[in-house]
């Protein structure tokens, strides 16, 4: 098993300590709001995009309970449905309310992030609760349960008015932008990572390996697995929350058990605990219909074989999971990140971070 | 950290403090038409080459419903083919491209901003389910591309704007001929709701008819629901029996209602079945043998209708498709052509002509009846109640507004 | 009162449908310690070949006690040897692996087979549902006052068949040389191996024995429900799982009160109080269950072994 390398402390570096865990989000503002004035007169391309990066904060946060802590949830789409609509609730009651001492376009950023927020801590306590039973017991236990939560979630939203029931919430205000997706996206892969080179991951790796040995070694096996599946779940709501601001309409289809399990299909095909395969996987899974369907448009094919294509598409899903398990069972990229095999010419202690 | 709570605290309250209500509304709906008119040149149907328009349809190919949409299809391309064959539009041909949404809004909404972006279609006709041709309304409108849905009954779609139009009534009208035909025709005092509580269509039907059957006298004994995709309802037919209708309105889709049929049979329930345009399909009659004979349904239109428009429309859809068109594929059909009625009215193939153009339509001829729109973009027409007998439908009635 | 009485033989019937395909979940449970997620969709393909089966066999010959019991046999067979094909090339490769590749390919066969046969090529059945020919023709076998309660043939036949299944497996899990073999196997497989016990056999007998009792259970469930459609066994599948998560995984008796107590539960939520809460309460009551009991009401949450 890859082990990360030994943090090294940095007691060298010009950046004050305090402010090293804020550093790569400050750098990633100017190359966001770069991207989004590249993005604001291409409707299509930054739908398209906010939806791969939905996908990609899926299937990263799912990595961190199913590939690096080695237990089983498939109902992941439930913990995006309880951000998404609880995000939407709060967004479409506070619509016409405004900070008085900002221009209307900042204040509505404002309310947009603290819905987020309070989609996502929503969703993480669901996950608590939904953790903390069945993360007691070994991992197929929360399989099911996760399973089972999806369903509660869909019959609740059925059958709730407020949620607008089965034709689904529509005029939540429409105030994501490409750049605010990937702000999300950029920040679940750093805490994905970050995990991973913590103490907190060593434990996490150690479950995976064996959780006997694991509880043995002093770790708190329960404890470290509900904390795992709670960041886990905060993003998926956080997910769901970026996705009800910019889809025009949420309904219960859109988060059903086969959602859960295309996002259980990208990480066990970019490789269970590896975050680069779950992003890589995420990409191109959104984009290979999208692809598909310029491809048949270019061939002139467009109509019954384009159909048949996307009638395929989950009984493939199923045979490429067996497949996998069969001839690759660590997917594409095993547990290896793309910064584990970065150039030399990035420094050693970088590396350190990771 | 501990510093931070504190701060954080503080940023909220000033925030709440700050709290004020919008001076001007944020333009959406009818507000943000102007919007986009100013900057709706560029899309509004730039044609993809000279010499053809392109036209867009988004609908469910795929998926439990794929029947639904795959008909709507079939309808569209033979209005178009007719189109073509008549010389087109403005002297150019017609051309049509269709994308699947697997029957979710998120998809819905994708396929038609490439619709409108990247193929720059002149106008788009919309899916069956209300909640896709919702998400699909929402871009539509945003962009100044028309929009005409076939057969998404329920009101709330044309509520997103004045760029988006019906070839088919309501919700609430097929749950008022309905209750006026089971007071009327059928001269019931009391009838059971069963609906279907995942479907809005199904729950804004029971609603309707509820409301309607009682203000015309009548009494609704019970009202139960199931669940699209169950397939035990003797718990909730036991509890319908009990309160001892002399009928049930049944508004769901025909792979439930079958089944129900079939069930309600068996429990003891021996009065008559009532529905919606959910019942159409050849399914129905296989799923509900026996049991579906003698139920009454409201559709949009009957294959049954002596007038040599629907005739011929029937004859040539056999040829193209070999089956009898349900009305599914009628309103797909109607839908194509009130679009090509409109192109050539309209004075160029902007988006705001288009819709002008659509807005005018008048006693428009449709195989599904007469189109006429109103104000608020809906065709006005009358229902026909339809008769399971012998393994198929037969015409009884219609039902004016 | 009537009424109650009636719930209760209704939930009874499909507890006992639920028990069956719960046995099958907590067998392979005992034998591999793998939740054979694929096991609901078994089933499902067994319910199409008795449907198939019912077709070839014309309406007069099916609703005959032959024709019955040649649905049943075939479709008991045909799963079978579907359950045989399954463990021999997706799951035995994987045997010596964590115990997650297996899981997930489980999940990924459950996938292939209930959206496979939605599709619309070839001899697959499509999408939409189908009604089930009536094998056993719907007789009213009791009725009490003006139908107040109603009690038919085949959930009394149901019931009947369902007992005999269970006594049956539990004649053969403790009173066989099969059975002695299974129940080491499921106390350690490497031990057993030691002792002679052929393991592989065993394991694959378990799985074409437990995919039996599948299509059994699915037949049934297809007779209760006059239909049968390609979701069936993700859903049936689940609510079995639940009833033998509820009874205590691997533990036969407990498989068996677990899917009459879910079955009575899920009827009583719809004849009292509404019936789209059914799944909630269904799943709910599961969570409950882990939280105040994680073993299962009869089951122990055993020591791991290193």
């Amino acid at each position: 098993m890859e082990t990360p390398a030994i943090p090294v402390p940095e007691a060298r570096s010009a950046v004050p300590a305090s402010l090293r865990g804020l550093l790569p989000v400050l750098l990633a503002l100017p190359v966001l709001a770069l991207f989004q004035w590249l993005m604001s007169d291409a409707p299509f391309a930054s739908y398209l995009l906010s939806v791969v990066g939905v996908n990609i904060i899926l299937a990263v946060s799912l990595n961190i309970v199913n590939g690096m802590t080695g237990q089983f949830s498939i109902g992941h789409a439930g913990f995006m449905a309880v951000g998404a609509y609880i995000s939407g609730v709060l967004s479409l009651n506070l619509k016409d309310v405004a900070l008085s001492f900002l221009p209307v376009a900042v204040s509505d950023q404002v309310f947009f992030v603290v819905s987020l927020l309070v989609g996502g801590l929503a969703a993480a306590l669901c996950g608590f609760l939904v953790g903390l039973p069945s993360l007691r017991l070994r991992g197929d236990y929360l399989a099911i349960v996760t399973l089972g939560f999806g369903e509660i979630i869909r019959v609740v939203v059925q059958n709730t008015d407020a949620f607008g029931r089965a034709l689904g919430l529509s005029g939540i205000p429409q105030t994501s932008s490409p750049a605010m997706v990937y702000f999300w996206v950029f920040l679940t892969v750093l805490v994905a990572r970050r995990i991973t080179g913590s103490s907190h991951g060593r434990s996490l790796w150690a479950i995976r390996e064996d959780e006997v040995a694991a509880e043995a070694m002093g770790v708190d096996t329960t404890g470290y697995k509900v904390r795992a599946f709670v960041i886990s779940s905060f993003f998926a709501g956080i997910a769901g929350a970026l996705f009800a601001h910019f889809v025009p309409i949420i309904n219960p289809g859109s988060f059903t058990f086969v959602k859960s399990m295309e996002i259980v299909v990208m990480v066990v095909l970019g490789g269970l605990g590896s975050t680069t395969g779950a992003i890589v996987a995420a990409t191109f899974l959104t984009l290979l219909p999208e692809g598909m369907r310029s491809l048949f448009t270019l061939l002139g094919a467009e109509g019954s074989l384009a159909q048949k294509v996307d009638q395929i598409r989950m009984p493939v899903y199923g045979l490429l999971l067996v497949a996998l398990m069969l001839a690759r069972p660590q997917g594409l990229f095993g547990t290896k990140e793309i910064w584990d095999v970065l150039p030399r010419w990035i420094p050693r202690k970088r590396r350190g971070l990771a | 950290m501990r510093r931070l709570a504190p701060m954080l605290l503080a940023a909220l309250a000033v925030m709440v403090a700050a709290c004020e209500k919008k001076t001007q509304p944020a333009p959406s709906g009818e507000g943000g038409t102007q919007a986009a008119q100013g900057q709706g040149a560029a899309p509004g149907g730039a044609p993809a080459d000279a010499n053809t328009i392109l036209l867009g349809q988004v609908g469910s190919l795929t998926g439990g419903q794929a029947t639904f949409g795959i008909s709507t299809r079939n309808g569209i391309e033979l209005a178009l083919k007719e189109a073509n064959a008549a010389g087109g539009v403005k002297g150019k041909k017609l051309s049509i491209r269709v994308y699947d949404n697997q029957s979710k809004p998120e998809e819905a909404a994708q396929a038609a901003t490439r619709l409108i972006t990247q193929d720059k279609v002149a106008l788009i006709l919309g899916d069956v389910a209300s909640s896709n041709s919702l998400a699909m309304a929402e871009k539509a409108q945003a962009a100044g591309v028309p929009m005409i849905t076939p057969s998404s009954t329920n009101p709330t779609v044309t509520d997103k704007g004045d760029y988006i139009f019906r070839v088919c009534f309501i919700d609430p009208f097929q749950g008022f001929v309905m209750a006026k035909f089971a007071r009327e025709n059928l001269k019931l005092n009391t009838v059971a709701v069963l609906q279907d509580n995942k479907s809005a269509y199904s729950i804004g039907l029971a609603e309707v008819f509820t409301r309607k059957f009682t203000e015309m006298g009548g009494k609704v004994t019970a009202v139960e629901s199931y669940s699209q995709g169950d397939t035990d309802y003797r718990a909730q037919l036991t509890a319908i029996r009990k309160s001892q209708p002399e009928g049930i309105y049944v508004p769901g889709y025909y792979s439930e209602v079958g089944i129900i049929a079939r069930q309600a049979r068996e429990v003891g329930l021996k009065v008559p079945l009532m529905g919606g345009d959910g019942w159409d399909s050849e399914k129905l009659f296989e799923l509900g043998g026996s049991a579906i004979e003698g139920s009454y349904f409201s559709n949009h239109y009957s294959p049954d209708n002596p007038d040599p428009r629907v005739q011929k429309f029937i004859a040539d859809y056999k040829a193209a498709y070999g089956a009898v068109p349900d009305a599914l594929a009628a309103l797909g059909y109607d839908s194509a052509r009130v679009a090509v009625n409109a192109l050539e009215r309209a004075k160029d193939l902007s988006g705001p002509s288009v819709r002008d153009a659509i807005a005018q339509t008048k006693d428009f001829p449709g195989v599904a009846g007469t189109v006429t729109l109103d104000a608020q973009r809906n065709a006005v027409k009358s229902a026909v109640v339809l008769k399971v007998e012998d393994g198929k439908t037969q015409y009884v009635t219609t039902i004016n507004p | 009162m009537a009424q109650l009485l009636q719930h209760l033989i209704n939930g009874l019937a499909a507890g006992t449908i639920y028990a069956l395909v719960a046995l099958g979940y907590t067998m392979v449970y005992g034998v591999l310690k793998l939740i054979n997620f694929a096991h609901g969709d078994v089933m499902m393909v067994g319910v199409y070949m008795g449907y198939a089966t019912a077709f070839a066999l014309g309406r007069d010959m099916r609703s005959s006690l032959l024709g019955v019991a040649v649905v049943f046999a075939v479709a008991m067979l045909g799963c079978a040897l579907l359950g045989f094909f399954i463990e021999r090339f997706a799951y035995r490769p994987l045997r010596e692996k964590p115990r997650l590749t297996a899981l997930i390919t489980a999940i990924g066969i459950s996938f292939a087979l209930s959206y496979g046969f939605q599709l619309d090529l070839g001899f697959l059945p499509g999408a939409a549902p189908r009604a089930f020919p009536e094998v056993i023709e719907p007789v009213e076998w009791l009725v009490i006052g003006d139908r107040d309660v109603v009690v038919w043939n085949w959930q009394v036949i149901s019931f009947g068949i369902a007992v005999a299944l269970m006594v049956g497996l539990q004649y053969l899990v403790f009173r066989t040389r099969f059975g002695r073999a299974m129940r080491a196997v499921s106390w350690d497989h490497r031990v057993a191996a030691l002792m002679g016990i052929p393991t592989d056999r065993v394991i694959a007998l378990t799985f074409m024995l437990s995919s039996a009792l599948a299509a059994g259970a699915g037949l049934l469930y297809a007779i209760k429900d006059t239909s049968v459609s390609p979701l069936m066994g993700l859903y049936v599948g689940l609510k079995a799982f639940v009833a033998a998560v509820i009874g205590g995984i691997g533990h036969v008796p407990g498989a068996v009160v677990g899917g009459l107590v879910l079955g009575l539960v899920e009827e009583f939520v719809v004849g009292y109080a509404a019936s789209t809460w059914r799944d909630a309460v269904a799943f709910g009551f599961l969570i409950l269950v882990l939280l105040v009991k994680p073993g299962g009401l009869f089951g122990r949450v055993a020591a791991e072994k290193v």
